[in-house]
C-alpha cells in the first residue's frame, strides 16, 4: 500500500494523504475468485446517494448476484468518544447530540442515565415524563427520516415530501423546549435543562390530532402498493437465529419475529408504567422491516398521549434538588450564599462523579443503543464507550443480508435496516 | 406563433453579456447530492416540502459530480473523507461553487481532535460560508442568496 499527500489548490500539502491499494491486500476478505477477475469488484460508497452518508462498501459482483460485501466504515470518525474525556461531564453531553443525528434527545438520555446512575441522581417525576415525550416525539422524527429516504432510494419522492412536512412540525416542537432545532440538548443530569414552555402542552396535543391521519396516509401509499412489494417482499431476508447471532436489535430484529425491545425488557424513565405494544414481523425481510416501523409509529403516538394526560398533573419540579450535581435556580442565587458557591462550582469546574463504571442501554429509533462510562472520580469521564446500533448492523447484518442477493436490491436492504453513518462511526 | 405574437409588442432588452450569461448561472445551479453529517439532514429539509428549494431551481439534486455546478460540503470532514472530497470537487465540470454549510465545514466546529479536518478550505477554496451547527434551513438558503450575489459580479475577462 503506497501513501501520497494530498495538494491543496495551490500546491501546498494539506497534512492529508490518501491511500492507493491493490486487490492483494483484500486476500481473505474477498473470494479468490476475485483475484482471478473471475468475479468483479465494484466500489459503492463513500459519495452514494443511497448509503444514507458516507457509508463505503466493497462489493464482489458476479454478474448481478452479491458474492460478498464488504463495508469500510470510518468516513464519518469524528473522534467524540475521545474529545467527551477532554470535557466536563456537562460539556460533553453536546457531543452526545451529534453521535446519532437522527435521535439526539435519545443520545442526551442515555448518556444522563449513565451519570445518573452512577451518582445515584433521582429524577424527578415531571422530568420523566417529558423525557419519555421528547424520546417517542424524536422517534417518529427518526422514523419520518427513515420513511422518506427509503422511499427516495426505492424511486418513491412523493413520500419524501410528505414525511419532510410532518417532521417540520416536531422540529418547531423541539426548537420550543430548547432553541435548536436539532441538537437539543435539552436532557441535563438530573432532569431538564428548563421547564417545558406553557405553549407546549398545546402543541404537541395540535400534533397528535393531526399525525395519526398522516401515517394511515403513508400507508395507503405504500402497504398495498404492488410496486413497493415487489420490490420489498423476501428481499434481503435475515432469520431470527442469525439476526440475534449477528448482534441485531431494534426494528432490525423485531422484523425477524424476535420479541426485544428495551423498554419492555428492561425498562427505564418509567416505560413500564405505559401501555403500548411492540410490533413484530415474521419474515425478517425489507418490507416486514419497513412494515413494523410503521406500526411503531402509531405505538409512539399512544406512549406520547399518555405521557401528555400525565404530565398536565405532574408536580412542577423538573430537576433533581442535589445541588452537588444540579444548579441551583436563578431565584436562589440573590438570596443563599450556598447556592452562589455551588453555582460557580458548577460552572467552572463541574461535578465530579463517584469512582466506578457502569453500563445501560436504551431502545433507540434503531436498535439497543448504550451508554459505557467509567468514571475515576474526575470531573471528566475516564471513558466513555457508546454501543451503536448502526456501526453493529452495517459491520453484521448488511453484508449478511445482501449475500447471495443482487445488486439492486442492496439499496432497499441498507435503507431497511436505517442506519446513520454518524451513529456507526462517531 | 409563440407568446411574442400573441402579445404583440414584447420590445427589445438589451443587455450584456456578461450579465446575460451570469443570470443564467444563478438560475440553475445544480447541488451535488453528498451529504457527510448532521448538517445534510439540515440540507434535506432545505430541499423537501417546507423550504422549498426548487423556488431558486436547484430541486434537483445531481448524484454524480459530473453534472453538478455547486458542492454544498454539509458536515464534518474527516481525514478519511477528505481526499475523496477532494476528488469530487476535481471531478466537477467548470464552473464550480462550494459552499461550506455548518460550523465544522467552515473551521472545525466543536471538533478540534485528530480525526476533523478543522475547516474544509483547507482542501477546497469555498466562496461562500454559512455559519450554525447546524445552520437552519433559512440560513443555508441566505447562503445560496449570497452565492448569487457573487456569482452576478463575475467577469468573463476572468475566466481562465
Ligand atoms: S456543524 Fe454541527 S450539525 Fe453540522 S455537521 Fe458539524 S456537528 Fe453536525
Amino acid at each position: 500500500m503506497s501513501e501520497r499527500p494530498l495538494l491543496n489548490s495551490t500546491g501546498h500539502s494539506t497534512g492529508v494523504t490518501e491511500w492507493e491499494g491493490t486487490v492483494q491486500e483484500l486476500q481473505g476478505l474477498v473470494s479468490p475468485r476475485a483475484l482471478t477477475g473471475e468475479t468483479m469488484l465494484l466500489n459503492m460508497g463513500p459519495q452514494h446517494p443511497s448509503t444514507h452518508g458516507v457509508l463505503r462498501l466493497l462489493l464482489e459482483l458476479d454478474g448481478e448476484t452479491v458474492v460478498s460485501c464488504i463495508p469500510d466504515v470510518g468516513y464519518l470518525h469524528t473522534g467524540i468518544e475521545k474529545s467527551m474525556e477532554s470535557k466536563t461531564y456537562e460539556q460533553a453531553i453536546t457531543m452526545t447530540d451529534r453521535m446519532d443525528y437522527l435521535n439526539p434527545m435519545g443520545n442526551n438520555l442515555v448518556y444522563c442515565l449513565a451519570i445518573e446512575k452512577i451518582a445515584e441522581l433521582d429524577v424527578p417525576e415531571r422530568a420523566q415524563i417529558v423525557r419519555v415525550l421528547l424520546a417517542e416525539l424524536t422517534r417518529i422524527n427518526s422514523h419520518l427520516v427513515w420513511l422518506g429516504t427509503h422511499c427516495l432510494d426505492m424511486g418513491a419522492m412523493s413520500v419524501f415530501l410528505y414525511a419532510m412536512r410532518e417532521r417540520e412540525m416536531i422540529l418547531d416542537i423541539f426548537e420550543m423546549v430548547s432553541g435548536q432545532r436539532m441538537m437539543s440538548t435539552y436532557f441535563r443530569p438530573g432532569g431538564l435543562w428548563r421547564d417545558v414552555p406553557a405553549e407546549f402542552i398545546p402543541a404537541v396535543k395540535a400534533f397528535m390530532d393531526y399525525f395519526p391521519a398522516k401515517i394511515e396516509e403513508y400507508e395507503t401509499l405504500l402497504v398495498n402498493n404492488p410496486l413497493w412489494i415487489d420490490r420489498t417482499q423476501g428481499i434481503g431476508v435475515i432469520t431470527p437465529e442469525d439476526a440475534l447471532a449477528y448482534g441485531c436489535t431494534g426494528p432490525t430484529l423485531r422484523g425477524s419475529g424476535v420479541n426485544w425491545d428495551i423498554r419492555k425488557a428492561m425498562p427505564y424513565m418509567g416505560y413500564e408504567t405505559y401501555q403500548f405494544d411492540v410490533p413484530l414481523g415474521e419474515h425478517g425481510d425489507v418490507y416486514d422491516r419497513f412494515y413494523i416501523r410503521m406500526k411503531e409509529l402509531y405505538q409512539s403516538v399512544r406512549i406520547i398521549n399518555q405521557a401528555l394526560a400525565r404530565l398536565e398533573k405532574a408536580p412542577a419540579a423538573f430537576r433533581s434538588n442535589n445541588r452537588k450535581y444540579v444548579p441551583p435556580p436563578r431565584s436562589e442565587l440573590g438570596r443563599s450564599m450556598e447556592a452562589v458557591i455551588h453555582h460557580f462550582k458548577l460552572w467552572t469546574e463541574g461535578f465530579s462523579l463517584p469512582e466506578g463504571e457502569v453500563y445501560v442501554s436504551i431502545e433507540s429509533p434503531r436498535g439497543e443503543l448504550s451508554c459505557f462510562l467509567s468514571s475515576d472520580g474526575g470531573n471528566r469521564p475516564h471513558r466513555v464507550h457508546f454501543r451503536t446500533p448502526s456501526y453493529v448492523h452495517t459491520m453484521g447484518a448488511i453484508p449478511k443480508m445482501a449475500k447471495d442477493g443482487m445488486l439492486a436490491d442492496l439499496v432497499g436492504i441498507i435503507g431497511s435496516v436505517d442506519i446513520v453513518l454518524g451513529d456507526c462511526d462517531r | 406563433m409563440g407568446v411574442a405574437g400573441k402579445l404583440g409588442n414584447l420590445g427589445v432588452v438589451t443587455t450584456t453579456l456578461e450579465a446575460a450569461i451570469n443570470w443564467g448561472r444563478t438560475k440553475s445551479m445544480w447541488p451535488m447530492l453528498f451529504g457527510l453529517a448532521c448538517c445534510a439532514i439540515e440540507m434535506m429539509s432545505t430541499q423537501a416540502s417546507v423550504y422549498d428549494l426548487s423556488r431558486f431551481g436547484m430541486e434537483l439534486m445531481r448524484p454524480s459530480p459530473r453534472q453538478s455546478d455547486l458542492m454544498i460540503v454539509a458536515g464534518r470532514v474527516t481525514r478519511k473523507m477528505a481526499p475523496v472530497l477532494r476528488q469530487l470537487y476535481d471531478q466537477m465540470p467548470d464552473p464550480k461553487y462550494v459552499i461550506s454549510m455548518g460550523d465544522c465545514a467552515s473551521c472545525g466546529g466543536i471538533f478540534n481532535n485528530y480525526a476533523i479536518v478543522q475547516g474544509v478550505d483547507e482542501i477546497v477554496p469555498v466562496d461562500v460560508y454559512v455559519a450554525g451547527c447546524p445552520p437552519r434551513p433559512e440560513q443555508l438558503i441566505h447562503g445560496i442568496m449570497t452565492l448569487h450575489e457573487k456569482i452576478k459580479t463575475q467577469r468573463i475577462a476572468d475566466w481562465a
